[in-house]
């Protein structure tokens, strides 16, 4: 089967973000900028397929600025086989993404498509479920563990309580969760080799879609910050201050 | 204006994290409740005790008997037209489900808002809470999931709404639950807790998080973990509190052997007090701990442990 898996360049997660004096965002120029990580376990999961023998092709799909071709070349050098850059400068939220996703689903027809739960820029989580409801797709999200087994997809979910397994039909969508695998390191051959592989670039109105953000951030702020309180010298001064200045226990 | 908020339940009781999402859809307009499952007259009449909510539908069916994403959506989708606010509780439920609604209506969600500003206006969390951006809502129809931290539960009983059928619907059966493997404890549940205490890959093994346990079982304390821990294999993901995790905001939280990564701030920055035990004096956790205690924790928690013994 042929997997399509969508990856997102993000504010690298190490770097602490600042919020710009303007309200206008926050600061990415001369950020480093990084695969978003539960994209990597997407792409891990995809490539461990296609190792298995389960699947066949591995598109990565980015979409955003020129810049979003180094995150494909990541997925590329990680294992997947080719990409599709959808290149625009406009700002690009869930819904536009799913709708982007639907009409290269349409192009590409892959029997799964992979993403990780939620971009740790927008923290969001939306766009996997997005991407089901215009397929009309069952969705397998925050997944732990996913086979595929007798033609269905069985994915474990985790869930607030515990985990779940629900079975999909496919073709199908999953999103990954942090225990579903660790992303392996591209190989300085592999990172060579993935220099050429083929990358081709689309636009928004190319797979007629409208790209027009449905939110208008109107600010962006500073939460408001936490002061260091006091160094307690022992437990017992530790369960003195808790019962008798702060009256939580 | 009229909300619809879908309640997360287990079966039997209405979770905490539903009372805030209802708390959120008051500052909208008039609420209404949507209950679903199989089995669920019991939920339904606790949530027509919900004070402050005008009407309870029930859809009582087997298609929604685990809460799978594709029926439930279809559900919201087929009660849309009546509502101008859709709104559910940023929970595992709530996260599967809302986003599908919305893309059927056409809508981008607004993820796990935090205030509400106006009927179109919002406060989220963005870049793991180092941020937070106002957005304004330009589609006419509102898919909202809610921070229950953020919002102040309603009441458990003070109301008396009428309850009413769902329409009866057919959706494909394109998804099936197969098995749930849910963590017995007699604990309370981490988004509910009035006091937690975590542990994080100071604790070196999961067999260490006894350690954690007999305090809080003195406390009546749920028990968390950060990232690190789970990611090191110590206890289960449903443990996890950050960003990726879980958000809380106890009265009390204790941070045991973590030293305070954005992510797990991002998940417990809003308790009430925060202590936190770390044998490393330079831990960012003590930047934003209330009472911070240098010490091994091995030593630390017997003693804590003991104290807690002699008080009680």
């Amino acid at each position: 089967m042929k997997l399509l898996v969508p990856v997102k360049r993000v504010v690298d997660y190490n770097v602490k973000v600042r919020v710009r004096s303007d309200g206008g965002g926050v600061e990415t120029a001369g950020v480093k900028m990084s695969m978003n990580p539960f994209d990597e376990i997407a792409v891990e999961e995809a490539v461990r397929l296609k190792e298995k023998g389960i699947a066949e092709e591995i598109v990565a799909v980015s979409m955003g600025i020129a810049a979003c071709a180094e995150t494909i070349r990541t997925a590329l050098a990680m294992g997947a086989d080719r990409g599709i850059l959808v290149e625009t400068d406009a700002e690009l939220q869930p819904l536009a993404v799913a709708k982007l996703l639907k009409a290269i689903v349409a192009k590409e027809d892959p029997q799964l498509v992979i993403l990780g739960k939620q971009a740790i820029d927008d923290d969001m989580n939306a766009t996997g479920q997005m991407l089901a409801a215009l397929l009309g797709w069952p969705q397998g999200t925050f997944a732990s563990r996913l086979l595929i087994e007798d033609g269905r997809c069985v994915v474990t979910r985790e869930v607030d309580g515990g985990l779940e397994t629900v079975s999909l039909a496919l073709p199908a969508i999953v999103t990954t969760d942090l225990r579903l695998n660790e992303p392996r390191y591209a190989s300085l051959p592999n990172i060579m080799k993935a220099r050429k592989k083929p990358i081709e670039t689309l636009t928004p109105a190319a797979l007629g879609v409208d790209p027009a953000p449905r939110l208008q951030v109107l600010k962006t702020t500073e939460p408001p910050r936490r002061q260091a309180g006091v160094k307690v010298g022992s437990v017992a001064e530790l369960v003195d201050k808790l019962k008798n200045e702060a009256k939580v226990i | 204006m009229t909300a619809l908020v879908l309640l997360d339940h287990d079966g039997q009781a209405i979770k905490q994290p539903a009372r805030s999402a209802v708390a959120a859809a008051q500052k909208l307009g008039a609420v209404h409740v949507l209950v679903a499952g199989a089995g669920i007259g019991a939920v339904a009449e606790a949530a027509a005790k919900l004070p402050g909510v005008a009407k309870v539908i029930a859809a009582d069916a087997p298609a929604y008997a685990h809460g799978l994403a594709e029926p439930l959506a279809d559900l919201l989708v087929a009660l849309a037209p009546d509502y101008t606010h859709l709104l559910a509780a940023a929970t595992a439920s709530g996260k599967n489900v809302m986003p599908r609604v919305a893309a059927l209506l056409d809508v981008q969600p607004i993820s796990d808002i935090s205030a509400v500003v106006d009927a179109d206006t919002f406060v989220r969390p963005i870049y793991a809470g180092n941020a937070l951006a106002t957005v304004k809502s330009l589609d006419a129809k509102k898919v909202i999931t809610v921070r229950a931290t953020g919002f102040d539960p309603v009441p458990a009983e003070g109301g008396s709404a009428p309850i009413a059928p769902a329409p009866a619907l057919s959706t494909p059966e394109i998804s099936r639950f197969v098995s749930a493997e849910l963590s017995k404890s007699e604990r309370p549940e981490l988004t509910a807790a009035r006091i937690i205490i975590s542990g994080g890959r100071g604790m070196q093994s999961g067999e260490n998080f006894h350690l954690l346990d007999a305090i809080a079982d003195k406390l009546h304390a749920a028990v968390g973990a950060s990232r690190a821990a789970v990611d090191a294999g110590f206890v289960p993901n449903d443990y996890q509190v950050g960003q990726t995790g879980k958000i809380v905001a106890p009265e009390l939280y204790v941070a045991v052997g973590i030293s305070g990564a954005i992510q797990h701030l991002a998940g417990m920055k809003d308790s009430k007090v925060i202590v936190a035990i770390n044998k490393d004096e330079e831990a960012p956790i003590f930047q934003i701990a209330d009472y911070g205690l240098v010490a091994d924790l091995f030593k630390a928690l017997p003693e804590l442990s003991q104290a807690l013994e002699s008080q009680s």
